[in-house]
């Protein structure tokens, strides 16, 4: 068995920050196993710009984002085994993997990051009815054939949910010449980024139907057409409602899921609401020595703060490869009304660092505040004039402010009235 | 011309070619559709029934008795999933009580073994996410579940291996018998033949028709719409759990499949158009309400995807097996249990045929060709091995069913080879999983493209018009963008 003292799964956003910050920190017996043939992770297909804004004060593309951490990578010399899948990682860390050269390994890791990034809810998991014909894409399959292998899946489409990749995707099949007819959100908002339904949806006259869904998917061989219908409060099709638009592609942009069926396997204690691990203020997971971050912890909205968190899981983990674990007292972060899946959901007492709890809003709230309080005891505020669910809120909380704190703390959202 | 021709590449026309490719004549099975398993085999429950619920002394009960006794061995020979499962027919009150015994004797008169009726308390032993309503049920031990295009795939390899030819996207328009020869007619010219036989599921009413002179045979499409959950870490239910039986069909059931998933399902709904494989709101919400009574749990919240399928059920409501006409045969009307049947009906067929036609046995019948184990079941170092005899096992194209490149290439080229993203999927899995083909399917594209010697645009999902592609980002931006 190989040993190593740390394994990251994963080479993209969150596995190259991972490794930068613990190689900096001074691990050297350390590898990356990424399962495509280069680094980089979905960054590289992802050739629009608009990454980098708060890590590096500039617009960058998704490939220009990523050169830059694998570049760094390189400069040190951090090991990226590419073409290599990771199979399974035990309790124990374990971690097996398969690659057509190396063949099959078993590793034996001090410390395991977790870093596999996330996964696009299918059609089959929407339970649309209809056939099952060619032209339905989830937005990402789409991008990869567009923008990584240069193919067209489609000439005339419509767009189900208003994810932030099937936006950008609305705005790329435009661009290459097919007409994109609609987006249809089952929502009453959006779930992406505002600046993308500006920039994706409003600039090429695209129309955004809030609160329709596809209820009718034509066609034998290759999609026809879709029926759109609105839905009510109850998010059930409205009979008589219904819009036909011929097309014969549908680009599904409902929902990403954090891979983790791994962590699964390693009995890494899961959130229902995150469906990413339970983790501590450093991205520890319940399994001890196994750290979570970016997509697979969360679905992140920007890669800026992937990164960051990846840098401190890095860092977690090199602390604990270098110096033990320490065990301590905790403190439970728990979701409060109009909050939903606030990470990390424990934190250690006696912390020195500044936590920044991150989740996502239930619905959109105006002139609100989000609330961090234990019992009676207000511990941060911060106030905003929206807070949609299309964009994840973070809130600082000073370590000062958790002294004398015990059991749980809430975080909530308050409307000023 | 061939010495015989069958007409449709289902699990019928399969397990008779087959069965037939033992003796000395040239055969050939054509199809519609672009590869075999495409109609009524393909979507299904996947179960091999006992044989308890066909009326004693029809060709149904014998043929489904039969059949079944023969798919653990045929399964070991073709290297096809097999699990005897067991099945519970359960009960939710006394009248159904009733309805439970009459099953229990019919089962018994058919020659069904080990069945045994049981109670509550035993049941929820068994199977302890059955609603405690429960009151009784029919304990079937020899009920199994295989995977029914994968039976298909390998009865095509191995037909294939003794000689038996396929022609694809053959829809048969006409037949005429002049002079000891069959002239079939299809949409992609004619095939002639000394004997034809029947084996066209949804439209072998038709062809009987045809061929016997008597309008008597009428196929009613009737469509069954299911869910495919994920595979879940514990299997809810071990056994095959079906309800009482209504006119319309066995009911709808809750099963795991050999691979590990769940599936519930199916409706049963009367359709005009056999191709009509779509599935609707309300059947869908009917298959998890149905299902709820079995499992009170039941949950579509990992639902991997939903399908529907047909079977070609018969107005009289018995198989039609046998010599139709002077060189004609077939098996017709063949809806459920028509794949727990298949391997009995090609063996019915073989002998009426070869006596018939008086064939000859060859001297050499080869066996089925190998039929690796998958990646996703080896051991470590089983899987060692397969890297080491050809590293692409090493490299993973379906994260969520863990496939290789190996594994898919291999289906592609296999002698009844997949040509098709679909046709990929089923012999491999690749794309059955969580995501749906959502990381893989680009891949697999490539992977067709390069194996058939084809461009990427002309790869499909199942059958021509079903590219997934349509052009590259030089053309779509026309002449002039792509000029500059």
């Amino acid at each position: 068995m190989i040993q190593k003292d740390l394994v990251i799964v994963g080479g993209g956003p969150a596995g190259l920050a991972a490794a930068i910050s613990a190689w900096e920190d001074g691990i050297r017996n350390m590898i990356v196993l990424e399962r495509e043939a280069q680094p980089g992770g979905i960054l590289r297909q992802c050739i629009h710009n608009g990454f980098g804004l708060h890590r590096f004060g500039e617009e960058l593309t998704g490939p220009e984002y990523a050169q830059r951490d694998i570049a760094k990578a390189r400069e040190l010399g951090i090991p990226i085994a590419c073409d290599t899948t990771v199979l399974s990682v035990t309790e124990d860390k374990h971690v097996t993997c398969v690659s057509t050269t190396e063949g099959l390994q078993v590793i034996e890791a001090k410390a395991v990051i977790l870093a596999m990034g996330c996964r696009e809810r299918p059609r089959g998991a929407l339970g649309t009815p209809g056939t099952r014909c060619a032209g339905i894409y989830t937005a990402g399959t789409a991008q990869k054939f567009v923008n990584l292998e240069g193919f067209m899946p489609g000439k005339r489409v419509v767009i189900l949910g208003s994810g932030d990749i099937g936006l950008i995707m609305a705005r790329r099949m435009t661009l290459q010449g097919a007409k994109v007819l609609a987006c249809v959100e089952l929502m009453p908002f959006s779930s992406g980024l505002n600046r993308n339904i500006v920039q994706c949806l409003h600039d090429y006259d695209i129309p955004l139907y809030l609160s329709h869904t596809v209820t009718g998917i034509e066609g034998r061989d290759r999609l026809t057409g879709v029926t759109v219908s609105e839905v009510g409060p109850d998010r059930r099709p409205i009979p008589g409602t219904e819009m036909h638009f011929d097309c014969d592609t549908l680009l599904l942009s409902v929902g990403l899921i954090p891979e983790n069926e791994l962590s699964r396997g390693a009995h890494v204690e899961l959130s229902p609401v995150t469906s990413g691990a339970v983790v501590t203020d450093q991205l520890e997971t319940s399994v001890p020595g196994i750290y979570a971050c970016g997509n697979v912890l969360h679905v992140h909205d920007l890669v800026d703060f992937v990164s960051e968190e990846s840098f401190k899981a890095g860092h977690a983990a090199a602390e604990m490869i270098q110096h033990g674990r320490e065990t301590s007292d905790t403190i439970r972060v728990v979701d409060g009304e109009g909050v939903r899946g606030t990470v990390p959901q424990i934190i250690r007492k006696g912390t020195k660092e500044e936590i920044r709890l991150m989740f996502r809003p239930a619905a959109v709230y105006k002139n609100a505040s989000v609330v961090v309080s234990c019992g009676d005891k207000e511990i941060a505020r911060k106030r905003a004039m929206i807070f949609t669910p299309g964009e994840m809120a973070v809130i600082p909380v000073t370590p000062d402010k958790l002294e004398g704190v015990d059991g749980e703390i809430t975080v909530k959202m308050e409307v000023r009235k | 011309m061939n010495d015989i021709l069958i007409i449709g590449s289902g699990v019928i026309g399969l397990s008779t070619a087959r069965a037939l490719s033992q003796y000395k004549a040239s055969i050939r099975v054509i199809d519609a559709a672009y590869d075999v398993s495409e109609g009524c085999s393909k979507a299904n429950s996947a179960i091999v029934h006992a044989g308890y619920d066909a009326e004693p002394g029809t060709l149904k009960a014998r043929l489904n008795v039969r059949g079944s006794q023969m798919y653990p061995e045929l399964c070991r020979e073709l290297g096809v999933p097999y699990r005897k499962n067991g099945a519970l027919i359960i009960a939710f009150s006394e009248d159904d009580r009733g309805t439970i015994e009459k099953l229990y004797q019919q089962g018994i008169t058919n020659g069904v073994k080990e069945l045994r009726i049981i109670e509550r308390e035993e049941i929820l032993q068994l199977e302890p996410q059955t609603n405690p309503e429960v009151v009784c049920a029919l304990l079937v031990p020899t009920s199994a579940i295989t995977s029914p295009y994968e039976v298909c795939y390998a009865m095509a390899d191995h037909a294939a291996v003794n000689g038996v030819t396929f022609g694809f996207g053959e829809c048969v328009e006409s037949m005429s018998y002049e002079d000891g020869v069959w002239h079939v007619k299809t949409s992609a010219g004619e095939e002639t033949a000394r004997v034809v036989i029947n084996c066209a599921g949804a439209d072998s009413a038709k062809f009987h028709n045809q061929m016997s002179g008597k309008e008597e045979a009428k196929i009613v499409n009737r469509r069954g719409q299911y869910y495919i959950l994920d595979h879940p870490d514990v299997l809810p239910f071990d056994h095959t759990m079906f309800q009482c039986p209504t006119k319309m069909g066995k009911g709808i059931l809750v099963a795991p499949t050999v691979h590990g998933n769940v599936l519930l399902g199916p409706t049963a709904e009367d359709v005009d158009d056999p191709k009509d494989v779509s599935t609707t709101a309300e059947g869908l919400a009917q298959v998890v309400k149905a299902c709820k009574l079995t499992w009170p749990n039941v949950s579509v919240r990992t639902a991997v995807t939903n399908f529907s399928g047909m079977r070609a059920h018969e107005v009289r409501g018995d198989f039609m097996v046998g010599k139709v006409c002077e060189h004609g045969y077939e098996a017709a009307g063949m809806e459920s249990p028509g794949l727990s049947a298949a391997p009995a009906v090609g063996e019915m067929l073989e002998e009426i045929i070869a006596r018939e036609e008086h064939l000859e046995k060859k001297e050499c019948w080869l066996p089925a060709p190998e039929r690796p184990k998958p990646f996703n079941e080896m051991t470590d170092d089983e899987r060692v091995e397969a890297i080491r005899k050809d590293p692409l096992y090493g490299k993973i194209i379906c994260r969520c069913e863990v496939v290789t490149e190996a594994e898919i290439r291999a289906a592609i080229r296999r002698p009844v080879g997949a040509k098709s993203v679909d046709g990929v999927k089923r012999r491999t899995r690749a794309g059955m999983g969580r995501c749906q083909g959502g990381f893989c399917s680009p891949r697999v594209v490539e992977i067709l493209a390069e194996e058939l010697h084809l461009p990427m645009t002309s790869i499909c999902k199942g059958g021509p018009g079903s590219e997934l592609l349509v052009g590259t980002i030089q053309e779509s931006m026309g002449k002039e963008a792509a000029g500059v």
